[in-house]
């Protein structure tokens, strides 16, 4: 197994990502792709961590402290939808143009 | 090559094929519900991943906190705003997609090019056997203060989703002191919410 086979993997995750996150006009769906982009970035320190750094293995502290705040933001982010849902009657994304002047 | 690293590969193929394509399907599906069962898929697939990585601790948090709680979480807020309706469509729509399109392709031939010319500087050490307790040395030595401010931003993040996700306070309810109903929330209900806000609806 070599290093490139797993950063490539984690450069396609994030692409599709960056797909899904502009393309999409469901709110929640946004939110899948952001947690897409976060699991892409995890993957390459993973990566990292493995290959070039085995035996103090930071890469895997800075993933656990990654995967912290994707939780808190999937909770927020989550919360700020309904909140939207609930005063909008609508989850789509082009709709959502209370601070646009 | 030996058998290990035969059994190696072949596993990285199946999960690298099984995350692609969920993947694709979380993006390209009509229905979010399908999308959000097919990402409990890409992480249970990067969990496996992680497994080949030697990292048995954060695959096993990766399982419990993506699939058990984000996951969960997601499909939660899909069936509270579970509303069948058509986006109304507008007609430069393909021009969004086939110019994001070419944005990603052109960021994963950026990337790939970037990946195969620089030269890594591999290390050759031993993996360590127990992942576990080099963690949790780093968390309680040299990463102790970012520890702490995680479990700080947990909490700032329950108490803002659920300030978020209440309905609103409604300060003016009349309550004589005589006859103060006992467990009632001090909450508006939601046929007065709706009806305050139809006005903003129709646009």
């Amino acid at each position: 197994m070599q290093i490139q086979y797993f950063l490539l993997l984690a450069a396609a995750l994030f692409c599709i990502g960056i797909y899904g996150l502009i393309t999409s006009r469901n709110a929640v769906r946004v939110l899948m792709s952001i947690e897409l982009l976060l699991n892409a970035i995890n993957l390459n320190l993973m990566a990292f961590s493995n290959f070039l750094d085995p035996t103090a293995i930071r890469g895997q502290v800075f993933t656990v402290f990654i995967i912290t705040v994707a939780a808190a933001e999937a909770a927020v982010g989550l919360a700020i939808v309904l909140a939207i849902y609930r005063n909008r009657d609508t989850v789509d994304m082009e709709q959502f143009n209370l601070l646009k002047w | 090559m030996n058998l290990a690293q035969g059994v190696q590969v072949v596993s990285f193929g199946i999960l690298a094929v099984m995350m692609i394509g969920a993947a694709l399907g979380v993006v390209l599906l009509d229905n979010i519900v399908y999308s959000a069962f097919l990402l409990g898929g890409v992480f249970a697939s990067i969990s496996g991943l992680y497994l080949l990585l030697n990292a048995d601790f954060v695959a096993a948090a990766q399982l419990l906190i993506y699939v058990g709680a984000v996951n969960v979480l997601i499909l939660f807020a899909i069936m509270l705003v579970n509303k069948r309706q058509n986006f109304v469509p507008f007609p430069t729509a393909w021009v969004r997609k086939a110019l994001t399109g070419v944005v990603s392709l052109g960021l994963f031939a950026l990337l790939s090019t970037m990946i195969l010319t620089t030269p890594w500087s591999l290390s050759n050490a031993i993996p360590t056997n127990n992942s576990i307790e080099v963690i949790a040395q780093h968390l309680f030595s040299d990463f102790l203060l970012p520890f702490e401010l995680a479990s700080i931003l947990l909490l700032i993040a329950m108490v803002g989703a659920i300030i978020l996700a209440r309905r609103e306070y409604l300060p003016d309810q009349v309550i004589s002191p005589g006859q103060r109903p006992v467990l009632t929330l001090p909450e508006r209900p939601k046929e007065l919410l709706s009806v305050g806000d139809a006005s903003r609806n129709i646009q």
